[in-house]
Protein backbone atom coordinates (compact mmCIF):
# COMPACT_ATOMS: atom_id res chain seq x y z
CA UNK A 1 0.00 0.00 0.00
CA UNK A 2 2.48 2.77 0.98
CA UNK A 3 5.19 3.84 -1.98
CA UNK A 4 7.47 6.39 -2.28
CA UNK A 5 5.92 9.17 -4.05
CA UNK A 6 8.45 11.42 -5.52
CA UNK A 7 8.19 14.96 -4.60
CA UNK A 8 10.43 16.67 -7.34
CA UNK A 9 8.21 18.75 -10.10
CA UNK A 10 10.17 17.61 -13.21
CA UNK A 11 8.89 18.51 -16.65
CA UNK A 12 7.11 15.15 -17.66
CA UNK A 13 5.22 14.72 -14.32
CA UNK A 14 3.75 17.97 -14.82
CA UNK A 15 2.79 17.23 -18.84
CA UNK A 16 1.33 13.94 -17.27
CA UNK A 17 -0.58 15.72 -14.60
CA UNK A 18 -2.13 18.18 -17.22
CA UNK A 19 -3.20 15.59 -19.56
CA UNK A 20 -5.14 13.71 -16.92
CA UNK A 21 -6.48 17.22 -15.80
CA UNK A 22 -7.88 18.68 -19.55
CA UNK A 23 -11.40 17.30 -19.73
CA UNK A 24 -11.78 19.07 -15.50
CA UNK A 25 -10.60 22.20 -17.13
CA UNK A 26 -13.04 21.61 -20.03
CA UNK A 27 -15.76 20.84 -17.39
CA UNK A 28 -15.07 24.21 -15.62
CA UNK A 29 -15.14 26.70 -17.85
CA UNK A 30 -18.77 26.42 -18.58
CA UNK A 31 -19.93 25.99 -14.96
CA UNK A 32 -17.43 28.87 -14.16
CA UNK A 33 -18.62 30.91 -16.75
CA UNK A 34 -22.14 30.34 -15.11
CA UNK A 35 -21.06 31.02 -11.66
CA UNK A 36 -19.45 34.47 -12.98
CA UNK A 37 -22.87 35.64 -14.90
CA UNK A 38 -25.20 34.56 -11.76
CA UNK A 39 -22.33 36.77 -9.51
CA UNK A 40 -22.41 39.66 -11.66
CA UNK A 41 -26.60 39.61 -11.53
CA UNK A 42 -26.19 38.95 -7.69
CA UNK A 43 -24.54 42.23 -7.52
CA UNK A 44 -20.93 40.95 -6.83
CA UNK A 45 -17.65 42.16 -8.65
CA UNK A 46 -15.98 39.74 -11.19
CA UNK A 47 -12.62 39.76 -8.82
CA UNK A 48 -14.92 39.72 -5.83
CA UNK A 49 -16.27 36.89 -6.80
CA UNK A 50 -12.72 35.11 -8.64
CA UNK A 51 -11.28 35.89 -4.67
CA UNK A 52 -13.93 33.54 -3.54
CA UNK A 53 -12.65 30.93 -5.83
CA UNK A 54 -9.30 31.53 -4.97
CA UNK A 55 -9.80 31.30 -1.45
CA UNK A 56 -12.93 28.74 -0.96
CA UNK A 57 -12.59 26.61 -4.61
CA UNK A 58 -15.87 24.95 -4.54
CA UNK A 59 -17.96 24.69 -7.34
CA UNK A 60 -21.53 23.81 -5.82
CA UNK A 61 -20.75 25.66 -2.81
CA UNK A 62 -19.91 29.02 -4.29
CA UNK A 63 -23.15 28.39 -6.29
CA UNK A 64 -24.97 27.96 -3.41
CA UNK A 65 -23.56 30.91 -1.51
CA UNK A 66 -24.21 33.37 -4.67
CA UNK A 67 -27.67 32.41 -4.83
CA UNK A 68 -28.24 32.76 -0.97
CA UNK A 69 -26.68 35.95 -0.61
CA UNK A 70 -29.10 37.31 -3.86
CA UNK A 71 -31.81 35.55 -1.50
CA UNK A 72 -30.40 38.03 1.05
CA UNK A 73 -29.13 35.12 3.52
CA UNK A 74 -27.00 36.37 7.10
CA UNK A 75 -23.32 35.25 6.48
CA UNK A 76 -23.59 32.45 9.27
CA UNK A 77 -26.43 30.42 7.48
CA UNK A 78 -24.06 30.54 4.19
CA UNK A 79 -21.28 29.64 5.82
CA UNK A 80 -23.01 26.16 7.93
CA UNK A 81 -24.60 25.13 4.48
CA UNK A 82 -21.10 25.53 2.68
CA UNK A 83 -19.98 23.40 5.63
CA UNK A 84 -22.66 20.74 5.18
CA UNK A 85 -22.36 20.83 1.46
CA UNK A 86 -18.55 20.23 1.46
CA UNK A 87 -18.34 17.36 4.22
CA UNK A 88 -18.15 14.73 1.47
CA UNK A 89 -14.82 16.58 0.73
CA UNK A 90 -14.01 14.64 4.04
CA UNK A 91 -15.05 10.88 3.09
CA UNK A 92 -12.23 11.72 -0.32
CA UNK A 93 -9.84 12.69 1.65
CA UNK A 94 -9.89 9.90 4.03
CA UNK A 95 -9.59 7.76 0.94
CA UNK A 96 -6.78 9.87 -0.94
CA UNK A 97 -4.60 9.29 2.84
CA UNK A 98 -4.08 5.73 2.68
CA UNK A 99 -2.20 6.71 -0.54
CA UNK A 100 -0.16 9.77 0.61
CA UNK A 101 1.55 7.79 3.58
CA UNK A 102 5.13 9.05 2.62
CA UNK A 103 4.11 12.38 1.42
CA UNK A 104 5.61 15.30 3.91
CA UNK A 105 2.73 17.22 5.77
CA UNK A 106 3.58 20.65 4.42
CA UNK A 107 2.69 19.15 1.09
CA UNK A 108 -0.35 17.46 2.29
CA UNK A 109 -1.96 20.82 3.48
CA UNK A 110 -1.14 22.11 0.29
CA UNK A 111 -2.65 19.20 -1.61
CA UNK A 112 -5.53 19.44 0.61
CA UNK A 113 -6.43 22.52 -1.17
CA UNK A 114 -7.40 21.40 -4.47
CA UNK A 115 -9.43 18.20 -3.32
CA UNK A 116 -12.84 18.37 -5.01
CA UNK A 117 -15.22 15.91 -6.52
CA UNK A 118 -12.92 15.89 -10.25
CA UNK A 119 -9.26 16.24 -9.03
CA UNK A 120 -10.34 13.29 -6.52
CA UNK A 121 -12.14 11.09 -9.59
CA UNK A 122 -9.12 11.89 -11.99
CA UNK A 123 -5.52 11.45 -8.62
CA UNK A 124 -7.31 8.45 -7.04
CA UNK A 125 -7.27 5.94 -9.61
CA UNK A 126 -4.12 6.70 -10.63
CA UNK A 127 -2.36 6.93 -6.86
CA UNK A 128 -2.71 2.84 -7.63
CA UNK A 129 0.23 2.86 -10.22
CA UNK A 130 3.81 3.78 -9.94
CA UNK A 131 3.16 6.69 -12.57
CA UNK A 132 1.08 8.83 -10.46
CA UNK A 133 2.53 10.89 -7.74
CA UNK A 134 2.29 14.26 -5.95
CA UNK A 135 3.67 16.15 -8.57
CA UNK A 136 0.98 14.77 -11.05
CA UNK A 137 -1.52 15.18 -8.81
CA UNK A 138 -0.61 18.49 -7.71
CA UNK A 139 -0.83 19.81 -11.02
CA UNK A 140 -4.49 18.40 -12.06
CA UNK A 141 -5.43 20.03 -8.69
CA UNK A 142 -3.70 23.81 -9.04
CA UNK A 143 -4.50 23.69 -13.27
CA UNK A 144 -8.36 22.83 -12.58
CA UNK A 145 -7.99 25.87 -9.84
CA UNK A 146 -6.22 28.03 -12.68
CA UNK A 147 -8.93 27.87 -15.20
CA UNK A 148 -11.95 27.85 -12.12
CA UNK A 149 -11.03 31.04 -11.24
CA UNK A 150 -10.53 32.89 -14.60
CA UNK A 151 -13.32 31.34 -15.90
CA UNK A 152 -15.56 33.00 -12.75
CA UNK A 153 -13.92 36.09 -13.08
CA UNK A 154 -14.30 35.96 -17.31
CA UNK A 155 -17.68 35.06 -16.67
CA UNK A 156 -18.38 37.83 -14.42
CA UNK A 157 -17.53 40.28 -17.08
CA UNK A 158 -18.82 39.09 -19.90
CA UNK A 159 -20.57 35.52 -19.70
CA UNK A 160 -23.81 36.31 -20.89
CA UNK A 161 -22.59 36.70 -24.55
CA UNK A 162 -21.34 33.11 -24.62
CA UNK A 163 -24.40 30.69 -25.92
CA UNK A 164 -25.45 28.80 -23.44
CA UNK A 165 -24.88 24.87 -24.14
CA UNK A 166 -22.30 24.85 -27.07
CA UNK A 167 -21.32 21.76 -27.84
CA UNK A 168 -22.47 19.78 -25.10
CA UNK A 169 -19.91 21.37 -22.91
CA UNK A 170 -21.96 21.16 -19.96
CA UNK A 171 -22.00 17.74 -20.21
CA UNK A 172 -18.14 17.27 -19.92
CA UNK A 173 -18.44 16.21 -16.02
CA UNK A 174 -21.00 14.25 -16.19
CA UNK A 175 -19.16 12.06 -18.62
CA UNK A 176 -16.11 12.54 -16.98
CA UNK A 177 -17.69 10.99 -13.94
CA UNK A 178 -19.11 8.03 -16.45
CA UNK A 179 -15.32 6.89 -17.10
CA UNK A 180 -13.81 7.35 -13.95
CA UNK A 181 -16.47 5.23 -12.06
CA UNK A 182 -15.86 2.55 -14.89
CA UNK A 183 -12.57 2.63 -13.42
CA UNK A 184 -13.69 2.48 -9.93
CA UNK A 185 -15.42 -1.12 -10.76
CA UNK A 186 -12.47 -3.34 -10.11
CA UNK A 187 -14.44 -6.06 -8.35
CA UNK A 188 -18.01 -6.92 -8.12
CA UNK A 189 -17.97 -5.66 -4.78
CA UNK A 190 -16.98 -2.61 -6.17
CA UNK A 191 -20.41 -2.76 -8.84
CA UNK A 192 -22.31 -4.07 -6.28
CA UNK A 193 -21.26 -0.87 -4.15
CA UNK A 194 -21.90 1.58 -7.22
CA UNK A 195 -25.22 0.34 -7.68
CA UNK A 196 -26.13 0.49 -4.03
CA UNK A 197 -25.08 4.21 -4.01
CA UNK A 198 -26.74 5.03 -6.89
CA UNK A 199 -30.18 3.35 -5.36
CA UNK A 200 -29.85 5.07 -2.20
CA UNK A 201 -28.66 8.43 -3.48
CA UNK A 202 -31.59 8.64 -6.27
CA UNK A 203 -33.87 7.59 -3.52
CA UNK A 204 -33.23 9.64 -0.79
CA UNK A 205 -32.33 12.59 -2.90
CA UNK A 206 -36.18 13.14 -4.18
CA UNK A 207 -36.82 12.45 -0.23
CA UNK A 208 -34.26 15.20 0.84
CA UNK A 209 -33.67 18.55 -1.13
CA UNK A 210 -29.97 19.59 -0.78
CA UNK A 211 -27.49 17.46 -1.35
CA UNK A 212 -26.80 15.61 1.77
CA UNK A 213 -28.49 12.21 0.26
CA UNK A 214 -24.53 12.04 -1.81
CA UNK A 215 -22.79 11.72 1.66
CA UNK A 216 -25.40 9.49 3.59
CA UNK A 217 -25.72 6.89 0.51
CA UNK A 218 -21.40 6.66 0.03
CA UNK A 219 -21.44 5.82 3.57
CA UNK A 220 -24.17 3.35 3.59
CA UNK A 221 -23.36 2.08 0.52
CA UNK A 222 -19.32 1.69 1.27
CA UNK A 223 -20.80 0.15 4.72
CA UNK A 224 -23.20 -2.12 3.37
CA UNK A 225 -20.48 -3.38 0.82
CA UNK A 226 -18.26 -4.40 3.14
CA UNK A 227 -20.04 -6.93 4.55
CA UNK A 228 -18.98 -10.66 4.19
CA UNK A 229 -15.74 -9.27 3.25
CA UNK A 230 -12.79 -11.24 4.75
CA UNK A 231 -10.23 -9.51 6.39
CA UNK A 232 -6.92 -10.68 5.36
CA UNK A 233 -5.13 -12.34 8.33
CA UNK A 234 -7.93 -11.67 10.59
CA UNK A 235 -7.88 -13.93 13.67
CA UNK A 236 -4.67 -15.35 12.75
CA UNK A 237 -2.02 -14.70 15.47
CA UNK A 238 -0.33 -12.17 16.05
CA UNK B 1 -23.58 42.84 2.29
CA UNK B 2 -20.69 45.31 2.63
CA UNK B 3 -16.80 44.60 2.38
CA UNK B 4 -16.28 43.47 5.48
CA UNK B 5 -19.15 41.48 5.69
CA UNK B 6 -17.96 39.67 2.25
CA UNK B 7 -14.88 39.21 3.68
CA UNK B 8 -16.00 37.67 6.58
CA UNK B 9 -18.05 35.32 4.70
CA UNK B 10 -15.29 34.43 2.30
CA UNK B 11 -12.95 33.48 5.53
CA UNK B 12 -15.37 30.82 6.78
CA UNK B 13 -16.31 29.67 3.57
CA UNK B 14 -12.79 28.72 3.30
CA UNK B 15 -12.66 27.54 6.81
CA UNK B 16 -15.17 24.86 6.42
CA UNK B 17 -13.94 23.96 2.66
CA UNK B 18 -10.66 23.74 3.62
CA UNK B 19 -10.62 21.59 6.94
CA UNK B 20 -12.58 18.59 5.62
CA UNK B 21 -10.49 18.23 2.80
CA UNK B 22 -7.14 18.99 5.18
CA UNK B 23 -8.05 17.06 8.33
CA UNK B 24 -7.99 13.31 7.09
CA UNK B 25 -4.93 14.12 5.16
CA UNK B 26 -3.08 15.30 8.11
CA UNK B 27 -4.83 12.69 10.43
CA UNK B 28 -5.18 9.16 8.48
CA UNK B 29 -1.97 9.39 6.19
CA UNK B 30 -0.19 9.30 9.34
CA UNK B 31 -1.94 6.36 11.30
CA UNK B 32 -1.87 2.62 11.00
CA UNK B 33 -5.72 2.00 10.36
CA UNK B 34 -7.67 -1.49 10.82
CA UNK B 35 -8.46 -3.45 7.84
CA UNK B 36 -12.27 -2.80 8.24
CA UNK B 37 -11.44 0.57 7.70
CA UNK B 38 -9.38 0.39 4.78
CA UNK B 39 -11.86 -1.97 3.01
CA UNK B 40 -14.69 0.81 3.63
CA UNK B 41 -12.12 3.42 2.32
CA UNK B 42 -11.30 1.51 -0.68
CA UNK B 43 -15.43 1.32 -1.53
CA UNK B 44 -15.96 5.01 -0.90
CA UNK B 45 -14.52 5.92 -4.37
CA UNK B 46 -17.21 3.79 -6.50
CA UNK B 47 -19.95 4.72 -3.68
CA UNK B 48 -18.93 8.54 -3.77
CA UNK B 49 -18.75 8.94 -7.97
CA UNK B 50 -22.45 7.18 -8.28
CA UNK B 51 -24.00 8.87 -5.99
CA UNK B 52 -22.96 12.04 -7.24
CA UNK B 53 -23.44 10.92 -10.63
CA UNK B 54 -26.39 8.76 -10.66
CA UNK B 55 -29.12 11.54 -9.44
CA UNK B 56 -27.60 14.01 -11.67
CA UNK B 57 -28.57 11.72 -14.61
CA UNK B 58 -32.10 10.87 -13.75
CA UNK B 59 -33.94 13.38 -11.39
CA UNK B 60 -34.35 17.14 -12.16
CA UNK B 61 -36.52 19.68 -10.97
CA UNK B 62 -37.42 21.42 -7.45
CA UNK B 63 -38.40 19.37 -5.65
CA UNK B 64 -36.68 16.50 -7.59
CA UNK B 65 -38.45 13.81 -9.20
CA UNK B 66 -37.12 10.87 -11.46
CA UNK B 67 -37.57 11.48 -14.84
CA UNK B 68 -36.66 8.80 -17.52
CA UNK B 69 -35.36 9.75 -20.73
CA UNK B 70 -34.00 12.63 -20.13
CA UNK B 71 -30.58 13.90 -22.75
CA UNK B 72 -28.20 13.65 -19.26
CA UNK B 73 -29.57 9.90 -19.57
CA UNK B 74 -29.83 9.36 -22.83
CA UNK B 75 -26.18 10.95 -23.60
CA UNK B 76 -24.99 8.74 -20.82
CA UNK B 77 -25.45 5.07 -22.48
CA UNK B 78 -22.89 6.00 -25.24
CA UNK B 79 -20.85 7.47 -22.83
CA UNK B 80 -20.42 4.15 -20.76
CA UNK B 81 -20.68 2.09 -23.50
CA UNK B 82 -17.38 4.04 -25.01
CA UNK B 83 -15.80 4.06 -21.30
CA UNK B 84 -16.11 0.69 -20.56
CA UNK B 85 -15.04 -0.54 -24.70
CA UNK B 86 -11.66 2.11 -24.27
CA UNK B 87 -11.27 3.16 -21.00
CA UNK B 88 -10.26 6.48 -22.61
CA UNK B 89 -11.37 9.64 -20.36
CA UNK B 90 -10.87 12.09 -23.13
CA UNK B 91 -12.81 9.89 -26.04
CA UNK B 92 -15.78 9.38 -23.26
CA UNK B 93 -15.76 13.38 -22.39
CA UNK B 94 -15.83 13.86 -26.25
CA UNK B 95 -18.26 11.19 -26.93
CA UNK B 96 -20.45 12.63 -24.22
CA UNK B 97 -20.78 16.07 -25.07
CA UNK B 98 -21.22 15.20 -28.77
CA UNK B 99 -23.88 12.87 -27.90
CA UNK B 100 -25.60 15.43 -25.25
CA UNK B 101 -25.03 18.14 -28.29
CA UNK B 102 -26.91 15.82 -30.97
CA UNK B 103 -29.84 15.38 -28.19
CA UNK B 104 -30.22 19.14 -27.84
CA UNK B 105 -30.05 19.82 -31.53
CA UNK B 106 -32.68 17.04 -31.76
CA UNK B 107 -35.07 18.62 -29.53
Amino acid sequence: MTKTLTVGFPRHRFLRGLSAAWPICVGYVPIGLALGVLGQKAGLHPLALGCMSVFVFAGSSQFIAVAMMSGGSGISSIIATTFVVNLRHLLMSSALAVHLRSCPRWLLAVFAYGVTDESFAVNYPRFGSDRWGVGEALTVNHSANLVWIASTVVGGYGGQFIPAGALGVDFALPAMFICLLVYQIRTRRHLVTAVLAAALAVGLSLMVPGNIHVVLSAVLAAALGTIGHKIPGAGAKE
Amino acid sequence: MNSAEYLLLIGGMSLVTYLPRWLPLHWLSRRRLHPWLVAWLDLIPPAILSALLVPELITDGLPRQVVWGGPELLAAIPATVFAVWTRSLGGTVVVGMLSYWLLGLRA
